[in-house]
Order: C-alpha cells, then structure tokens, then sequence
C-alpha cells in the first residue's frame, strides 16, 4: 500500500490471514470471546456457520421484504380502484368498475416489485454499499485468502460519558496484542493496515 | 471422489461429509480458487479472437438489417407489416412470446434451482440470467414498435396522470403484461447485478489496467468481501429467489392471459397458463443449451460447465418437452370433448388446413425430437444435443406462430377467411431481434464474468464446503 502521500497513514486495524475457511471458522470463534468492539472476517465466498461463528445476529431483510411487498399489494390495488372505478369510470364491455380478480395480476406484479427492491435497497443500505471510505483489506480475498480484521474502534468525545460507558464495555484495542493473538490462533500473514478509500 | 486431506490439520468434518455425498464433481480438472479466476477473467482480459469478431460482426450485421427495417416501417406506419383482416396479430407478437419464453430458463436456474438447492448451477446460472435479460429486452422492442410510434408508448402503456384525466385499461391482459414483463426485467436485472458484486470485485482486484480497475471499482461498488455484507447479501440473494420464483410463473401465465382471456377458438383455453410456462422453460433450456455448448468451448470453459451439467439441462428440456407434447394432445381432446363445432373446427384446421406444415414442424420438433435424450449417449454428445436444441427453438417459435397465425385466419364465417403471410418487413425485424439478443450476449461474454466465480468457489471441494 502507498502512503508516500499521506503525511501520517491512521491505523485502521490488524488483519491476519488464513488458508482455508476451517481454519478462520476456528480462530473466528475465538476472536469472538475475546470480545473487541469493532472487527470482520473477509472471504471469498459466503462460508456456512461463519455467521455464527463471528456471533452475528439474524439479516433483518426478510421483515423488508414483507412490509414493502403489504405496501406495494395495497398500493397497486388501489391504484386500479381508484382509476377504475373512482377517478374515471368507463364502461368496458360491462365489467363491473371494481373487477376485483382482473386486478389481481397487477397487484401481484407490483408486490413482487416492490418486495424485490426494497430488499435490494435495504441490503446495500445495510451493507454500506457503495462503500468508497474503506478500501479491501488484501486484492487476495476476492481470490482465495480468509482474512480476520481487529480494528481500532472508532474514537469517542471523551465528555459523552454514555459513550465512553459503551466503549469500556469492550477489550481495548492494542496493535501487538491483537497481532500475537492471530499469531496464536494460527493466521499465515499478520500485518497492520491502514485507513484507506477506494479513490 | 476420496476426501481431500485436510492441508492444516485441523479436521473439516463437513467437507468429508459433503464431497461424500456429491457423487460427481461440479468442477472438473482439480482447480483451484485462483484457477477459477483465471479462467472466468481470461475472456475479459484479452483482446477477442477471431471467432467473437467473426460472430459479432454477423450479429451487428443482422441487427443492423433490423433497424433499417424498423425505422422504414415506423416512417411509413404499420401497413408495411402483412398485418390485416382477419390476422390483426402476426409473428411480432410470436417473437414477444418466443422471446419472452426464452427468459424463462435464465430464472429457473437462477431462482428456481437455487431454491431446490441444486448445486449444479452455479455453473451455469450467470450466463442463463444474462441471457434472460436480453431476451426480454428483445421481447419488449416488438409490443414497443408495434405501436406505431414508441416514443408515445409511455402514454399508451402506462398509468400516469395526464391532461385528460385518462387512465388505461386495467381489465386488459394486454396491461397485465406491462406490469408482468416490466416488473420480471427489472428484477431480473436487479437479481443479476447483486450476484455479479462479489465477481466484479474479484475483476477489480486482479486487474492491472487503470481504466479496468476504475471501472470495476465503481460497478462493484466498493465490495470487501466482509462477513457482515455476506450475511445480508445470503439473505437478500435468497429472497431475490423467492420472489423471481412466483414472478418468472406468473409472467408466462400472463402472456398465456393474451391469448387466453380471448373469446376464441385456439385461444380460449385453461390449459394455457401451465402449458405456456412449460414451453417457455422447454425453449428457454434449449437456448441455454446453444450457448453454453458454444460458450465453453469458445472460451474453455469445459472443466465448469461439464458433461453433468449439459446432461441435466438435456434432462429438463426431455420432461418440459413432454409436458408441451401432452399439451398439445389435450388440446385436441378438449376441443372434442367440449362438443363445440368451432373449437373441433379450429383444431383440426389446425393440423390439416392451409398451415399443415407450421404445425408438424412444431410437433416434430417439440414432441417428438427431444425424445432421443432417453438415451444417455445422446444425453451427452455434444453434436446430438447442439442439433436437438436448435430444432427446439425452431419448433417453438412455431409453436406461437400456429396459435397466434391458424386461430386468427379462418374467422366464424368463410367470407372472412384469409392467409397470414409476413412480408419481409416482419422478416426483416425478426432477424434483427437475433441480431440484438446475440450482439448484447457477445458483449457480455467479453465484458463480464460469465461464471459466478463466488459461486463456483463454495462448491469446490477444496473451498471447503460447510452446510
């Protein structure tokens, strides 16, 4: 990585790296008791069981999903009720204004629609995405390497007593200590890394 | 295949577990992770061969006979098209069909299979949803041109509050399909762009080119490959699934709804909606089938898409074929049974009237043709299923062409009987349309991964696969 530019390259964390998921799986579940505020696992593909392994909580997408598909159900039927039978009400070959079953197909569609990109939006928003601040750890994950990031955990305003309060619930974040740590739960590669966008 | 010993010493029961139970490899040749990139990037990272100029000059070449075709007609108005009483639809609205039908295979393996937890697609399930999106974008310039004047089709087409206060029809199927095709296309696209993230940053990653990178740096959003974006991505990849699901089912069923709501003979059928769908995904499969046979031998992709995997899409177009095949015999008992003397009329029109000839080529090409993949050597030989999947596609673009062209030609009364002949204006758009759907797939097999590498790396034995 080049930092010539920079004048004082901020620390953003230690990362080690690891060879196969069986591995980071093991060492994941490890650095999860150690209990540091802010820190990932990275890997090429999505690994089963490492989502618990890192203590993570269910995606809440699903729940979304179901409230943009009600709003989208709701919204496409009125629609057609309220064009075809309130707005402007023709006569077409003396079908009822309010065809219930004909406007059945429409409000399908728009439930899907409306589901399929809420759940879309609500995950880049989840994710972060698109993320321009934090550049990939190593161009290897995206390959074939494992990786687990300890990072300094953002700083806080010394006089935000709640927010201190929260942050001294956490391990304090040491550069060696956190390093020996990976070192000891067998990563290949250990180095520091430093704060870094994509541009 | 034997487990792989464990390189670290640390014991990964699941991986001993699973390779046990896959009996066939879904990757051949021993690669690794870092041969799956190389593979997938090659094509994208080297200038294209002969073969992709070759193909692509043909493709521009029949597009562009399609574009001076269109903008002759939409300067002269649809009376160039072989468009009159009795046949007011002609092979414009059997290209929507048979283009739209096309798209169908692309979500069942995107979707579908994904649900059925059917590892076997991971292959194949790029390039059958970029395939999907062209095809439907193909599909929608024939309703759009048939307007007349696309450039006023928003008016026509959708409901937005106007000077007159007019809204359109929501009681045609004809709008049904508005939403229909529109809502699939774009969750089509959507779904295909989320898979393509984690591949489009394996692209940056590895690209030496500035202007690649910056290019992929954009499109892949930024993607770090973090365990708490794979969480929600999983989460929103499977409810994309389950939502294309129910979506890719009803959108043929709706176009079946053109037909089907019809009061007419050859149209007005409950065995519609069902027979659509299975024909969509039969033809869809066989399209699927052309390319990859091309594909992974343009671009030597043999050790992905292997023999097993041709061999389970040969499969389904031999079980959609003979749902379509059932299809049609049902037709003609119904139309028996019914004791209607124009449904009788209609169908044995059908077969042995002036279009005799439309309607054997679709039943000998859907029906009866596929029917050599019962035997496993021609389940696996590559000429065998190459030829078998062209008479497929051929045969259901005919299969649209005798509902839409017999049904219409020979009205209640024989003083309005009349011949449908497209003029070359229709051929010439018809031909265009390949042009486009094959000019969007050359792009795309050179600009973008055509293997989900992410995909392809969790059901490698060496990844480690962990259920």
């Amino acid at each position: 990585m080049s930092n010539a530019s920079q004048t004082s390259p901020q620390l953003a964390g230690v990362v080690g790296f690891f060879d196969n998921p069986g591995t980071l799986l093991q060492a994941t579940a490890k650095v999860r008791d150690e209990n540091y505020q802010s820190w990932d696992t990275f890997t090429p593909y999505p690994v089963h069981g490492l989502e618990h392994a890192q203590g993570l909580k269910r995606s809440p997408l699903p729940y979304v999903t179901f409230v943009a598909g009600l709003t989208g159900g709701t919204l496409g039927y009125l629609l057609q009720y309220w064009t075809s039978a309130v707005s402007w009400a023709i006569n077409v070959g003396g079908k009822p204004f309010h065809s219930g079953p004909a406007f059945i197909p429409i409000t399908f569609e728009l439930t899907v629609l409306f589901a399929a990109l809420s759940t879309v939006g609500a995950m880049f928003f989840l994710n972060g995405l698109p993320n321009t601040k934090k550049k990939i750890v190593d161009p290897s994950i995206t390959r074939d390497r494992f990786a687990i990031l300890i990072e300094v955990p953002p700083s806080v305003d010394a006089d935000n007593e709640k927010a201190v309060a929260r942050q001294a619930r956490f391990k304090k974040f040491d550069e060696s200590e956190a390093k020996s740590l990976l070192q000891k739960l067998g990563a290949k590669d250990i180095r520091s890394v430093n704060a870094e966008g994509w541009f | 295949m034997a487990a792989r010993p464990s390189t670290t010493g640390v014991s990964i029961m699941a991986d001993t577990h699973s390779t046990a139970v896959h009996q066939d490899l879904l990757v051949a040749g021993n690669k690794t992770m870092v041969d799956v990139n190389e593979d997938v990037a090659r094509p994208l990272e080297n200038f294209p061969t002969s073969t992709w100029w070759a193909c692509f000059g043909v493709a521009l070449a029949a597009l562009g006979i399609g574009a001076l075709v269109v903008t002759t007609f939409v300067m002269n108005g649809l009376g160039v098209l072989g468009l009159n009483q009795p046949n007011g639809w002609g092979i414009d609205i059997v290209n929507f069909v048979f283009w739209v039908g096309i798209g169908h295979a692309g979500t069942l393996i995107s979707a579908i299979l994904f649900l059925f937890r059917q590892k076997w697609r991971t292959a194949i399930n790029r390039s059958a949803e970029a395939m999907t999106i062209f095809a439907v974008i193909t599909a929608l310039t024939f309703p759009l041109l048939h307007t007349g004047r696309p450039w006023l089709a928003a008016y026509w087409l959708l409901p937005y509050p106007n000077q007159r206060q007019l809204w359109v029809n929501f009681r045609s199927p004809l709008l049904w399909d508005v939403f229909a095709v529109g809502t699939y296309f774009t969750v089509s696209a959507v779904f295909w762009f989320v898979g393509l993230i984690p591949d489009l940053a394996s692209i940056r990653d590895r690209a030496k080119n500035n202007i690649r990178k910056l290019i992929f740096t954009i499109l892949s959003m930024g993607w770090r490959g973090s365990n708490k974006n794979w969480a929600h991505y999983e989460s929103a990849y499977m409810i994309l699934a389950g939502l294309s699901t129910p979506l890719v089912l009803s959108v043929h069923t709706i176009v079946s709804f053109d037909f089907a709501v019809a009061q007419l003979p050859g149209w007005h059928a409950t065995i519609f909606p069902p027979y659509f769908v299975a024909g969509a995904i039969f033809s869809g499969f066989a399209m699927v089938v052309t390319l990859l046979v091309i594909m992974r031998e343009a671009f030597n992709l043999k050790a992905y898409i292997t023999m097993d995997h041709l061999e389970r899409m040969n499969k389904i177009i031999m079980a959609t074929g003979l749902m379509v095949g059932y299809a049609y015999a049902c037709e003609f008992f119904i139309a028996w049974y019914s004791g209607g003397a124009f449904e009788k009329f209609i169908f044995i029109n059908r077969a042995f009237g002036p279009y005799w000839w439309a309607y054997w080529t679709m039943t000998i090409c859907n029906a009866f043709i596929p029917q050599v993949f019962w035997w496993r050597s021609m389940r696996r030989s590559i000429p065998a299923m190459f030829i078998v999947s062209l008479f497929v596609n051929i045969g259901m673009w005919f299969e649209r062409y005798v509902i839409v062209a017999t049904s219409l030609h020979r009205d209640f009364l024989p003083s309005s009987w009349g011949y449908y002949t497209p003029t070359w204006f229709d051929w010439g758009w018809t031909i265009g349309a390949f042009g486009l759907f094959f000019v969007l797939f050359l792009l795309f097999v050179r600009l973008l991964p055509t293997i989900a590498m992410a995909e392809v790396k969790s059901v490698m034995p060496q990844g480690g696969h962990h259920e």
